[in-house]
């Protein structure tokens, strides 16, 4: 699965960012995650507040950090 | 990467710093312990009755009010009144931290409300701080205060239609997004009143545990000027004043000994905010009794911990800011030449506040740091008036974040919206400043 953090760079993204990798170890999942900073590319998926996860090209979650069981839960999926 | 080189950045500077800083020089000596007294001062006058609550409340506005809900009046579909509103006063609850500015700027602009509330947004973001015009109204004065926290809300009104007006007829490219992604409305455990209130409480413990202290006292001089304060110390051939109100030759603040002999008259003064002075713990003890009982009621324990570690993430982003902005601002004050800052920003005039508001603008102000640097300036003989326009322009507007703005608006937009910064922020200094004196 292709896993994007969108984020401009600040602590919350950078914590969704290592929120995600953990989780995916955890779990085994193999995936790809990029961490998105370009504005134009945040916009173009339609998110206004940041951090926001994407998965596989779907928005999952925007404007918050995810608790543990909610990552675990979206990327089992 | 970057978080490594900016690790290593740190440590070349306090290497740099302290090879080079020429301790033998008595001024600078001078310096250091100016800048120890001025921490001791914050950490002693400030940190307890303001920070701290306010630093609780800040985590309290973005646990307890939905975002989600206060983004809906910035959709695509909400009335532009409204919008403007909202966009005017939500700096404080939709931008968490101050990179989600931007992204939710562009996303208020492209599929949004639109440019007007987007601009009122970008600047009132960073412009509207609970902590920022709590700790201005006591560290240089109620009067600023509460003139930089009107200034910001007028302000991001006026930019917004400045910039809807002068772009109207410009073709806006909408997003491809049709829908935007709203940020899920959670199930909440209140109504919308209930949070209203519990935010109200807690302001209002802030408020009275701060109320201003006007001075009890009014001193008339023998050459007629009057001092407002308070008398802090009588000896038998002085009294020592501390000031509460400019005037009278003298700033807000500043600690006075006065010889009786130059003394005409000491009058008391009662009035409601005295009276209130007076009894301002009972009243925000009171309110804070209101708040406990809201949150044992209304809130849940989850919720309970996201505010405290919320609160406990925006201690850890500001204080250390505070603190060292503080300590750099002291060492750096006192080194200051008086007379190049009196000659750049010393009056009223319309020279003054334009060099302060292009200075604000252009200067990166990191949260909160805008106060120490204006008390200093102000003590080394900034006039009032540019303190304003420095106030509203420094923290919303810097260099690094106009390039950003250039690339997301384009370089008309951007600079109209600068240009308006400026400029308002400029005569708002003009008028304030011959307003006050």
């Amino acid at each position: 699965m292709k896993i994007e953090i969108l984020g401009t760079g600040c602590a919350k993204c950078n914590a969704l960012e290592r929120a995600v990798r953990t989780s995916a170890e955890k779990l085994g999942i193999e995936c790809q995650i990029e961490h998105v900073t370009d504005l134009n590319r945040i916009t173009g998926y339609g998110v206004m507040m940041t951090p926001a996860l994407v998965i596989d090209g779907e928005v999952k979650v925007s404007g918050k950090v995810p608790s543990e069981r909610e990552l675990e839960g979206l990327l089992k999926q | 990467m970057s978080r490594e080189w900016k690790i290593f950045a740190a440590m070349l500077a306090v290497f740099v710093v302290a090879y080079y800083l020429p301790l033998g020089d008595p001024k600078v000596q001078a310096a250091v312990v100016e800048a120890f007294k001025l921490l001791q001062w914050y950490a002693r006058n400030h940190t307890l009755a303001c920070v701290v609550p306010a630093l609780f409340i800040a985590g309290g506005i973005i646990t307890f009010l939905s975002q989600a809900a206060v983004m809906r009046y910035l959709g695509p579909r909400s009335n532009k009144v409204a919008a403007y509103g909202v966009a005017s006063v939500s700096g404080s609850v939709l931008a968490v931290c101050s990179c989600s500015v931007l992204p939710m700027f562009a996303g208020i602009y492209k599929m949004g409300a639109g440019l007007g509330p987007a601009s009122a947004f970008l600047y009132s973001g960073p412009a509207i701080n609970i902590l920022a015009i709590f700790l201005t109204a006591r560290v240089l004065g109620v009067s600023l205060g509460l003139w930089r926290a009107i200034g910001a809300i007028v302000f991001a009104i006026v930019i917004g239609l400045i910039m809807a007006g002068v772009f109207h007829r410009e073709q806006r490219e909408r997003g491809p997004a049709a829908n935007p992604q709203m940020p899920e409305t959670a199930q909440s455990l209140r109504r919308g009143w209930q949070s209203a209130l519990l935010l109200a409480f807690m302001i209002a413990f802030l408020v009275f545990s701060d109320w201003y202290n006007p001075g009890n006292a009014i001193v008339t001089r023998t050459d007629g000027t009057v001092v407002r304060g308070v008398v802090l110390e009588e000896t038998r051939d002085e009294v020592m004043v501390q000031v509460q109100e400019t005037g009278g030759g003298v700033r807000a603040g500043a600690r006075l000994v006065l010889p009786k002999a130059e003394i005409a008259s000491i009058k008391q003064r009662e009035n409601w905010v005295t009276r209130i002075h007076h009894v301002r713990w009972y009243l925000a003890g009171l309110c804070g009794l209101v708040v406990a009982l809201m949150v044992w009621r209304w809130t849940d324990r989850e919720e309970q911990r996201a505010w405290m570690r919320n609160t406990w993430d925006f201690a850890k982003l500001l204080v250390p800011l505070l603190f060292g902005g503080v300590f750099v601002v002291g060492f750096v004050g006192a080194l200051l030449p008086d007379r190049q800052v009196a000659m750049l920003v010393g009056d009223n005039g319309l020279r003054s506040n334009l060099v302060a508001s292009l200075v604000g603008a252009l200067f990166y102000f990191a949260t909160l740091t805008e106060i120490p640097i204006v008390q200093a300036l102000s003590e080394h003989g900034m006039a009032q008036g540019p303190a304003l326009a420095l106030l509203l322009a420094g923290p919303a507007l810097s260099l690094p974040n106009m390039l950003v703005i250039y690339k997301v608006m384009g370089w008309r937009r951007a600079t109209v919206f600068c240009a308006a910064v400026v400029v308002m922020a400029t005569i708002t200094g003009l008028i304030y400043g011959n307003l006050v004196g």
